[in-house]
């Protein structure tokens, strides 16, 4: 036996209560770690972006498109190196709950702006080559099973044909990888012509442009320049790094941060407060025998560390508890949600501060009771004068 | 015999509210080592109090204890705690075990505070529990004992650590006749032959008979037989 043995026991004295306990801690790690992971993923395209690359979106809203014509002016920017063009297409395989994330690009130079994109060179150059080429990530050719050859018809819900039909179909003739495995390879590219030329409405539209600038020092002077180019249009722009860029696509599902903050915080506070009270009840029941330990020697240094020490393990045992059941919650759901959240993973990051929450968490739960027994006197504590 | 404990103009008392409350005062005694002394008297005469000046649980509001050349009362919290732990088993009334452990890890429980091994701590155990024939009873949780079995367990759990000096509130006040002998047998035992001194707080003179000498405290001082007699 060893003061561990005595900590156990005590832990584990009201086995319903200290389960319990557990399992309301374990509640809260679950939502962070949950949260932590998801949260990890929408920012992670901030954390990707490249310092001189710029998005141009209308001002308006970035899912309003503006005319073709821009591309044309950005390129006579100085200072802009690369500019290229996207439409966003989304639509499904097979069946609506299939979704794919698909982008009407110019290819050549979405190429040289995205230079991280990785593919052998006789796909490249099937890509440039081939009128409704499919150019498809390695992820999401994973997720379907397509390879390159494959013929593939992709339905949207929003762009029609000018037939009437929605239906349009594609070559799979380049598979594409990125430099960085960190990157997401989880969707799709196709010609902007093939797409323009066919659209039963909002011809020679773009949805928004992407460049590359001489040296991010400029960033600031060529996004002015830009979005003075076509002000007092009828489609305004705003020109803004693809860091800044990124972040408000990852605000359209709500301020995560600010979302993740009072959940968590709200989960963690009434935790505290729970756990707390039951751990001022719980040495408080163990008065008389804190009473009995002084008495029989126990410095009250080692009785403070050991009632220290229990809540921290409670507080352990659930966080890690509640931190593993994510992990394996986020493991569970990141192929079914590969087409939203490439790369869904527990980080490395959320576990370790998750960690640390949990230490905090039984520190702060456990430091009044400690001192409580600490303090308290073998005579009042054994109930006698 | 010589001394073990001086006690010299030793008074105790505190306050309630704006009152001042005496203990006692100025109480002067002295205990020998392989004594067996009960000390008898009314409720509120301040048996247990002195019980715990004894131990080094309590601190008096005047005057000294000294144990073998120690002032136990100048002791800091710290140094009490230690030469608690290796001069002075407790016993209490109602025998204060911890319900999460069982019969051998309660008794096992000042070993913690010494240096010696598992190994050596399971032996002392062992001859604590055998000494109060209870050997067979190890693994026993305190909720599955008597009274009486408790409070032999609390028995072995104040002498494993080999103390000079037992101290016993009421140690058989929660028990019926039959098991309260047994107690005082044990005691007895422990005074005679492992030459343990005992001072017994008891309000039983049956259980006083058990002790070498009475002491009877009243009023805050000690009263003498025949003083007491009238």
């Amino acid at each position: 036996m060893n003061d561990f043995t005595l900590i156990r026991k005590n832990l584990f004295r009201k086995k319903m209560r200290a389960i319990l306990l557990i399992f309301s801690i374990m509640i809260a790690f679950l939502i962070f770690g949950a949260l932590g992971a998801f949260y990890s993923v929408w920012t992670s395209g901030s954390s990707s972006a490249a310092d001189n690359r710029l998005v141009t979106v209308n001002r308006i809203n970035f899912t309003v498109s503006m005319p073709f014509a821009y591309w044309g002016r950005v390129e006579g920017v100085e200072g802009v190196t690369n500019v290229s063009h996207a439409s966003w297409f989304g639509g499904y395989y097979q069946e609506p709950a299939n979704f794919v994330q698909t982008f009407a690009v110019d290819p050549e130079s979405w190429l040289a702006v995205y230079s991280e994109l990785t593919m052998p060179d006789e796909q490249r150059a099937a890509f440039f080559n081939t009128r409704d080429c499919l150019l498809v990530g390695a992820d999401l050719a994973t997720q379907y099973g397509w390879s390159v050859g494959d013929r593939i018809p992709l339905l949207s819900n929003i762009w029609q044909k000018q037939d009437g039909t929605s239906s349009w179909d594609f070559e799979v003739c380049a598979v594409f990888d990125a430099e960085d495995d960190t990157l997401p390879t989880n969707y799709a590219m196709f010609h902007y012509e093939y797409y323009n030329e066919a659209l039963a409405f909002n011809r020679d539209n773009i949805g928004w442009m992407v460049l590359t600038t001489i040296d991010a020092a400029q960033n600031d002077r060529i996004m002015r320049e830009i979005d003075s180019l076509f002000a007092n249009s009828p489609a305004e722009t705003e020109t803004s790094t693809e860091a800044a860029f990124n972040e408000a696509f990852a605000a359209q599902f709500g301020n995560i941060a600010l979302i993740l903050l009072f959940v968590v915080g709200a989960a963690f506070m009434t935790i505290l407060m729970i756990v707390g009270t039951t751990m001022v009840m719980a040495i408080n029941e163990r008065t008389k025998e804190i009473g009995v330990m002084k008495t029989l020697g126990f410095p009250a240094p080692r009785i403070f560390r050991m009632v220290l020490i229990e809540s921290i393990l409670l507080s352990l045992v659930g966080g890690l508890l509640g931190l593993g059941l994510a992990t394996l919650a986020v493991a569970g759901s990141a192929a079914a949600m590969a087409a939203f959240l490439p790369g869904l993973s527990m980080p490395p990051l959320v576990l370790s501060i998750g960690l640390a929450l949990a230490i905090g968490l039984g520190f702060i739960t456990g430091i009044i009771p400690a001192i409580n027994a600490q303090r308290v006197t073998i005579v009042t504590a054994l109930g006698k004068l | 015999m010589t001394d073990l404990y001086q006690l010299t103009d030793l008074s105790k008392g505190y306050t309630r509210g704006r009152e001042a409350i005496t203990i006692f005062e100025q109480l002067t005694m002295s205990i020998q080592e392989g004594d067996f002394i009960a000390i008898m008297g009314p409720s509120g005469s301040g048996k247990t109090t002195l019980l715990n000046l004894l131990g080094g649980i309590d601190r008096p509001s005047s005057g000294s204890v000294d144990c073998q050349g120690v002032r136990i009362d100048k002791l800091s919290q710290g140094k009490l705690a230690k030469w608690r732990a290796a001069n002075v088993g407790f016993i209490f009334q109602f025998y204060n075990l911890m319900p999460t452990l069982n019969a051998a890890q309660n008794v096992e429980l000042p070993l913690l505070l010494t240096n010696l091994s598992g190994k050596a701590r399971k032996e002392r155990v062992a001859t604590a529990l055998d000494i109060v024939g209870l050997a067979d009873r190890a693994r026993h949780s305190p909720r599955q004992m008597s009274g009486g079995q408790q409070q032999r367990v609390a028995i072995a759990r104040a002498i494993v650590a080999d103390p000079k000096v037992l101290l016993c509130d009421e140690p058989t006040g929660d028990l019926d006749r039959k098991s309260a002998d047994e107690i005082l047998e044990t005691l007895q035992l422990l005074n005679k032959d492992l030459g343990k001194t005992i001072i017994m707080v008891t309000h039983d003179p049956s259980a006083a008979k058990y002790a070498r000498r009475e002491l009877h405290l009243d009023k805050g001082r000690f009263v003498e037989a025949a003083e007491l007699a009238q």
